[in-house]
């Protein structure tokens, strides 16, 4: 069972790049882990940090200025490699949403079953987002995933979005989709024999 | 009026729940040990047992190294992560090629290679370039960990069916453009998202044209124009490969299959979400000069310039060609190389060795290049060998190195320094792929043996 989602308001993190693959949001030389936990250290690995370590104060995830557990990038993020260690990372560094107005496909499926919500918003809305928390870092952002809504709090930007009745379900209520395949395994059974 | 996919997927949905995410049946089930060990370990904390193991094959190739493969793994975390793959798969009854036999490789080398990948099924894998099987006319894409989870639990996942799309290619392929170059060329011109929410079905006459390989190549790189993967309608040249391999089906049982897969194409009046078509006298051999697949430009061109871009597509470009340290309105042809990289589930098989060894036979390596040519399995290796490819390479100054993923994604020894160039023929040039501030270019294996042995970006067809 994991965490169940269903408002969040938060201030929000920029990352206006478009193209955000996901060697960038966790490089493979940090695949090695066995267990799912401790890849939220090394999110953004080399956009973050130096070599030896030392955070890069140009990074908005270094800055003093940016918090939150919404993260906001730019068009298609996620793309190349399937790695859900992306997703883990995301999550371990205590993000709950990605906002951006295009995303990869397996990237998408991957937040979604660990229990982060991929935001999809038109280009405008997403360019709205940026100036104001550039202008006012301080800017909240709701998102309400049974109306399946998403604002700028104070501001009368708003705009729905799509997401698959069952995964919003899945979200919700916390659960996944393992449990759920393994109780028909019956009927997959049945299947088979029809093959 | 059914799309080929549609006829495939739709023969494996078990049960669409609300919504439209579909119940997929899967055939096979490929895993290796990067993207595998917490999906054993929650089946392991859930207390449940591989639903079907027989349908699921292992091979380590990620971290494994390129040489020495008879000693034990020096790096302690990839060493962990082999021996959790082998010991996962002792202990659910799951087949793996281990590292150093002679039916271990790349998972998607291996796959048609031995006859495992077969027209008509499903099969996934916890990695992108799944996408690859589908030149043998099969739905086959990567997916995370929590998906490859549910598959050893259920051999099912829930999916919600893409949209469809045809690229067809038309038309007679110049001398000195290969597979690489058409599927650079494709993904140049609808870009790194062009193919999102959708699976591509190949077509064309310059795709029928082309060997199973060569096909491979192209599908293996339809994820990095976003698409769910890609795939090609099976027909002789499909049967001629797959006939008295390992596990392809034999005697009778051979002829029914291929009656079967006979009926595995697009109905004439099937309708596609997304249609274009290209013609194949345009393409050049490619080369990209960017940090993302769809940066690629005709290897005799220059660096496009950013004048129609948008403000934010202009700050993500200029971070890009900074990165590689380019400047916009440049020619490629001359650019420096440090290193060459052949090999990966792109262009790491048998054709691809064949090109860039008969390309470099009694031609010298460039004294400035670094080479690593890696095959993409065992039985590669054993053929390059047997072919005589190997004493052709070492002729020329190049050694073939052991197979593995090696400096595709560099999770092994096989990185590229800081700042240096490589001419790669793996699929992809985001920023660090190949090592920590590396710089790739990407290109087909003829691109890749003139870069060798001149030391500068160059045209192929100038020494052919």
């Amino acid at each position: 069972m994991r965490n169940k989602f269903t408002t969040l308001i938060s201030t929000a993190v920029p990352l206006p790049i478009e193209n955000i693959d996901t060697d960038q949001i966790i490089p493979a030389r940090f695949l090695k882990a066995t267990t799912r936990e401790g890849f939220g250290e090394n999110l953004f690995r080399d956009w973050r940090y130096e070599k030896d370590g030392t955070p890069k104060q140009e990074f908005v995830m270094n800055s003093p200025i940016y918090s939150g557990e919404i993260l906001i990038a730019g068009k298609n993020f996620g793309c190349g490699s399937s790695r859900e260690h992306a997703a883990w990372a995301i999550d371990g560094a205590g993000f709950r949403a990605v906002v951006s107005s295009f995303f990869a496909d397996i990237f998408r499926n991957n937040a979604l079953n660990n229990g982060l919500l991929p935001v999809t918003v038109s280009e405008e809305m997403l360019q709205a987002i940026f100036s104001a928390v550039n202008e006012n870092p301080a800017t909240e952002i709701k998102i309400n995933l049974e109306e399946q809504t998403i604002e700028i709090v104070g501001s009368n930007k708003r705009e729905s979005f799509e997401i698959a009745p069952y995964k919003k379900q899945c979200l919700m209520n916390g659960y996944d989709d393992v449990d759920y395949l393994v109780s028909i395994r019956q009927e997959i059974e049945e299947f088979e024999k029809t093959r | 009026m059914n799309t080929l996919f549609d006829k495939i997927w739709d023969a494996h949905t078990v049960r669409t729940i609300d919504g439209g995410s579909c119940v997929l049946y899967i055939d096979r089930q490929y895993i290796h040990e990067v993207t595998s060990p917490q999906a054993f370990a929650g089946l392991r904390r859930r207390g449940i047992e591989v639903f079907r193991p027989a349908q699921v094959t292992a091979s380590p190739d990620h971290n494994i190294p390129t040489q020495n493969q008879h000693l034990p793994i020096a790096e302690p975390q990839s060493a962990e992560q082999v021996a959790t793959l082998e010991r996962n798969c002792a202990e659910r009854g799951i087949t793996i090629f281990p590292i150093g036999s002679e039916r271990n490789g790349i998972i998607h080398v291996i796959g048609p290679q031995t006859g495992l990948t077969q027209p008509g099924m499903t099969i996934v894998c916890g990695d992108s370039h799944t996408s690859t099987h589908g030149a043998l006319g099969c739905i086959a894409f990567g997916i995370g960990t929590s998906e490859v989870e549910m598959a050893l639990a259920s051999q099912c996942i829930l999916q919600s069916k893409p949209k469809s799309m045809r690229i067809n290619i038309e038309g007679e392929l110049k001398k000195g453009v290969c597979s690489k170059d058409i599927i650079l060329y494709i993904i140049s011109k609808l870009g790194t998202g062009g193919g999102t929410g959708h699976f591509v079905e190949f077509a064309g006459s310059a795709i029928r044209s082309l060997s199973m390989e060569a096909r491979m190549t192209i599908c293996n790189m339809s994820i990095e124009m976003g698409a769910r993967g890609g795939m090609i309608a099976p027909d002789q040249t499909t049967f001629d490969y797959l006939k008295g391999r390992e596990f392809a089906p034999q005697g009778t049982a051979w002829d029914e299959a291929v009656e079967r897969w006979s009926k595995l194409r697009s109905d004439d009046d099937a309708v596609f979400d997304k249609e274009v078509t290209f013609s194949a006298e345009d393409i050049e051999p490619m080369i990209t000069y960017g940090t993302n697949p769809g940066m690629g430009i005709a290897i005799n061109s220059e660096i496009p310039t950013s004048d129609d871009m948008d403000a934010a597509s202009k700050a993500s470009y200029a971070k890009a060609l900074n990165y590689m340290g380019f400047a916009e309105g440049e020619k490629m042809i001359g650019k420096q190389v440090d290193y060459v990289f052949v090999g990966s589930c792109t262009n790491g098989r048998i054709e691809d060795l064949r090109a860039f060894a008969h390309f470099v036979k009694g031609k010298k390596k460039a004294d400035n290049v670094i080479a690593w040519i890696v095959p993409g399995s065992k039985e590669v290796e054993r053929l390059a060998i047997e072919e005589g490819l190997k004493d052709i390479l070492n002729e020329a100054g190049f050694e073939l190195r052991q197979p593995g993923c090696s400096a595709c994604l560099a999770m092994n020894e096989d990185k590229i320094p800081a700042g240096k160039y490589c001419v790669a023929t793996s699929n992809r040039n985001f920023e660090g792929r190949q090592g920590p501030d590396a710089r790739t270019m990407l290109a087909g294996p003829l691109v890749a043996a003139a870069a060798a042995v001149t030391g500068v970006v160059t045209d192929p067809r100038e020494l052919m």
